[in-house]
């Protein structure tokens, strides 16, 4: 359980800054997909710069993980189909139910139980995309 | 503390969601939440019929974990640190989203109209959860990632798929607001 323990209280960093910014009120997502406030920009728009700083430091100082090898983050396949398709199905049920799969989760904490049900059908779907991903274009 | 208890600006919240993604890839791991609805898949034993999700699930654990995190601090932000104010929404917002039969704007962080119990046992509002969640989960797995995945971590290390990607999430995300909710709502 110890070596999991950092990963928990990341997780729980993670629960209050997205409850305490506001990120997992659907309202904020409607707000964003609406223009008509810089709430959300201003958060992924930080987030991403602070990012790409930190990933330049580290780089720069050839900092390593706790696992002992180099930092480093994945990379993503070269596409197009699969971002522009899977992207837009994904933003269609974002900004419907209002919650990524992040958040999700953190909403439950908050005791919007209904929620679950929307885990649940997300589960569902992933499973579906499994099923039907050899005959979809990426 | 008082500065706690209010919701916090995005000029604090951005740079800490960073922070989240830089500890994840310090661990020697990745910050990509929707991630851990795959592993949930295999830990059901979908591999035995699909491919995709014949994986070792275990190595995923640490993810598993963080979204239980995720869970616990949610609950303790809500309960514990936060003052029960209306979310600051903008006038436009408010009122559009009343021209839409919405009425209880930025009381909670979400609308009743679809969250409570009431919704969820109205076909329209158990509909909408459930085809929600159901593109969510689709879409994610398709585009290989969600918002923690693309749009922080991707855009973070200047990847062009996942500038795609976040491309589709807005693509996706206005036709819903503007040309489905008028229909919906």
């Amino acid at each position: 359980m110890g070596k999991y323990l950092k990963f928990f209280l990341v997780g729980i960093f993670f629960g209050i800054v997205l409850v305490k910014s506001e990120a997992v009120s659907w309202y904020r997502i409607y707000e964003m997909f609406k223009f008509q406030s810089f709430h959300m920009y201003g958060i992924i728009g930080s987030a991403v710069t602070t990012g790409i700083i930190l990933l330049l430091v580290s780089k720069q100082l050839k900092l390593k993980t706790t696992e002992g090898t180099y930092l480093r983050v994945p990379l993503k396949d070269r596409g197009l189909v699969r971002y522009i398709l899977g992207g837009s199905i994904f933003g269609l049920g974002w900004a419907l139910c209002g919650a990524c799969p992040g958040p999700m989760y953190i909403l439950v904490g908050t005791g919007v139980i209904t929620m679950l049900v929307v885990i649940a059908a997300a589960i569902v779907g992933t499973y579906a995309y499994g099923v039907l991903r050899s005959k979809l274009p990426h | 503390m008082d500065f706690i208890l209010q919701p916090w600006p995005w000029y604090i919240s951005g740079p800490c969601i960073a922070i989240v993604m830089f500890l994840l890839l310090y661990f020697g791991r990745t910050f990509g939440m929707s991630s851990n609805l795959r592993t949930m898949c295999a830990m059901g034993g979908a591999g035995k019929r699909v491919k995709f999700f014949d994986f070792d699930w275990r190595q995923y654990q640490w993810n598993l974990i963080v979204i239980c995190g995720a869970f616990v601090g949610g609950y303790i932000a809500h309960n514990f640190l936060s003052n029960p104010i209306d979310i600051d929404l903008s006038e436009a917002t408010r009122a559009d989203l009343n021209a839409l039969g919405f009425e209880h704007v930025g009381k909670s962080l979400l609308p009743p109209e679809l969250f409570s119990w009431d919704a969820f046992f109205s076909l329209k509002g158990f509909l909408i959860l459930i085809i929600g969640g159901f593109l969510v989960g689709f879409g994610t797995r398709y585009a290989g990632g969600c918002t923690s995945g693309h749009a922080i971590t991707g855009l973070s290390s200047l990847q062009l798929p996942s500038f795609i990607a976040v491309i589709g999430f807005f693509i996706g995300g206005l036709i819903m607001i503007h040309l489905i909710y008028p229909i919906l709502f």
